[in-house]
This record gives C-alpha cells, sequence and structure tokens, in this order.
C-alpha cells in the first residue's frame, strides 16, 4: 500500500530505498547463511569433542574476548548515532561517529592482533604440525577458532574500508540527509559484523 | 520524537499529505531516539556482564545454559533496535524470519543425520 504511493512520486530522480534496503537485508541473509555454515560445524565437532573443546578454550583469554565484545557493541551505537544523526541532517556530527566507528574497529581489530599473536607464538598456528599432535580435539577448536574469528575479522576490514569511503562522501557532501542510503546501509552491514561476533563470543571463548 | 517529525527520508520529501496518509510507517521514517539506542546499548552491556559473569562463577552447564538463553536475546535487541527492524514494514522481519527459518532447517537436518546415520 505505501510503496504504491511513493511509486508516484514523479519529477526527480527516483531512488527506489525499499528496493535498495530488501537488497542489502537479501546479502545480509547469504552472511546469515555463510556463517550460519560454520556455526553448525562447530556444533557438530563439538558434539564430537566435547572434552578437547572445553581444554583448549580455556587457553583463550576471556578478557580480550570480552573487551572485543564491549568494543564492537561500543561501535555498533556510534554507527547507529551516525545514522540518526543524518536523518536528522547533521552530516558532520554523522562523520565524526562514523570516524568513531572506524577507530573501534581498529581497536577491535588490534586486540584480535596480539590475541592471535601469543596463540601464534606459542605454535597455535593454522595449519600448523602442532595443532594436529593435540589430543580430543583441541586442534579442530582451534581451527574452527581461527577460521571463524578469521572470517569475521576479515568483515571488519571490509567494514572499515567502506566506513572510509562513506567519511569521504560525507566530507565531500555526496551522501546527504536526502541521500543517507549508503550511511544506513553500511550500518547495517556493520551491526551483522557486531551479531555474529556476540555469537562468536561464547562459542570460543565461555567455553570452560 | 516531537522535533523528529517534520524530517522525513528521501522517499517522502516532496510527497504532499504523507503524513496524514501514513500515519502507520511514519515511525520508520524518522530517525530513533539518541536516548533510546543508549539505553539499548547499556542493555547489550549489562546482559553481556551477565553471560560473562555466569560462565567465570558457573562454568559448566548453568554458564553455558545462560548464555544459550541471553545470546539470542542480545541478538534480538541489535536486530530491533540497532537494525531498526522494529520500526520497518512487517515485510522485512517476515524476510529474516524466513531466513532464519531456512537456517534452522539446515540445521535440523543436519543434526538428524548426524544422530541416525
Amino acid at each position: 500500500m505505501s510503496t504504491q504511493v511513493q511509486n508516484t512520486n514523479a519529477g526527480h530522480v527516483h531512488k527506489d530505498s525499499i528496493g535498495a534496503k530488501t537488497g542489502m537485508w537479501l546479502f545480509l541473509f547469504t552472511e546469515l547463511l555463510l556463517f550460519g555454515g560454520l556455526f553448525i560445524i562447530y556444533a557438530v565437532m563439538r558434539g564430537e569433542y566435547t572434552h578437547g573443546f572445553h581444554a583448549a578454550a580455556e587457553e583463550l583469554n576471556v578478557w580480550l574476548g570480552v573487551t572485543n565484545t564491549v568494543v564492537l557493541l561500543t561501535s555498533s551505537l556510534t554507527m547507529v548515532l551516525g545514522v540518526s544523526a543524518l536523518q536528522r541532517g547533521r552530516a558532520g556530527l554523522a562523520q565524526l561517529y562514523v570516524i568513531s566507528t572506524l577507530f573501534l574497529a581498529g581497536t577491535f581489530l588490534l586486540i584480535k592482533f596480539f590475541e592471535w599473536g601469543a596463540k601464534f607464538s606459542h605454535g597455535v598456528f593454522p595449519g600448523m604440525e602442532h595443532l594436529h599432535n593435540l589430543e580430543h580435539g583441541e586442534g579442530v577448536f582451534f581451527n574452527l577458532y581461527f577460521m571463524m574469528t578469521g572470517l569475521h575479522g576479515i568483515h571488519v576490514i571490509i567494514g572499515m574500508i567502506v566506513m572510509v569511503v562513506v567519511n569521504n562522501r560525507l566530507q565531500s557532501g555526496t551522501i546527504t540527509r536526502a541521500n543517507q542510503g549508503i550511511l544506513e546501509y553500511t550500518a547495517l552491514y556493520w551491526h551483522l559484523v557486531d551479531l555474529v561476533w556476540i555469537f562468536l563470543l561464547p562459542l570460543f571463548y565461555l567455553t570452560n | 520524537m516531537e522535533s523528529t517529525n517534520a524530517l522525513q527520508s528521501e522517499s517522502w520529501d516532496d510527497e504532499p499529505g504523507g503524513h496524514a496518509t501514513h500515519h502507520h510507517d511514519e515511525e520508520e521514517l524518522h530517525p530513533v531516539a539518541d536516548e533510546k539506542q543508549f539505553k539499548v546499548f547499556v542493555a547489550l552491556i549489562i546482559l553481556t556482564a551477565i553471560t560473562v559473569g555466569a560462565s567465570v562463577m558457573y562454568p559448566g552447564r548453568i554458564g553455558q545454559g545462560v548464555a544459550f538463553v541471553v545470546t539470542p536475546l542480545k541478538a534480538t535487541l541489535i536486530l530491533m533496535y540497532f537494525m531498526h527492524l522494529r520500526y520497518e514494514r512487517a515485510v522485512f522481519v517476515v524476510m529474516f524470519l524466513v531466513a532464519i527459518a531456512i537456517l534452522a532447517t539446515v540445521m535440523g537436518l543436519t543434526f538428524l543425520d548426524y544422530l541416525f546415520r
């Protein structure tokens, strides 16, 4: 009903924001299925190697995982506030929020970097012999850990690249209140990245 | 929210009388109040603290049970408020539920296959 009325908007550059948003959500669903597949593998393997998973999880630093959760949740907040700011016509403020989100995303990656680095220095490394020598499926746990947090990390990096573009376009005035879609869809993507991490926290860090 | 009523998203800018005909959809077209998002954020932090606290104090079944219940709750908060599903047209919620149903079906079938093979 409402979409019909919208489509009667004539004479201006027509932007199908409903269609664009639908497309973005469809993309997010494919992302859910992508991570969902890995969650299935995790669940089956954990059923198989319950003891090994618990033992391996002990070696992860809970507090780094929790800190990163807080960092990502905060970045989701700054992102959503940025969207609202632009919808109120405050592009400068929106830009400030996007830059804050970028900074927090960088913080997340930095913590991840040190966390992975500590694992590497102990010989726990994707594809290393050491992983195969671990018993009771600890190797499986660490392979899944690197696989899933790694895939998530790639998503964080992609999100950061998109945010840099969004920031530049906010600066140049290409993204405005009347044309805020790109910021809104970037935010949707970023919240999905946050959403996935919410599930990774208990699966890997809180499995003791 | 009152002060934001004048602001509309792109599609509605040049539509006369949009408000009168679309009061149902009105909320989704306006920025969500910052205070509300702050409250959602605080709730998410508290829920995280509960999950971690339960895991540290009661490792094992209780801690994992709490995470099993609280984590989807956090996801719901993010979806409804940060991702605006609460303010979107119903079709977006339906789409999301269909996607989740597909995921749940695939997971369910995998486990049935795994358990009974």
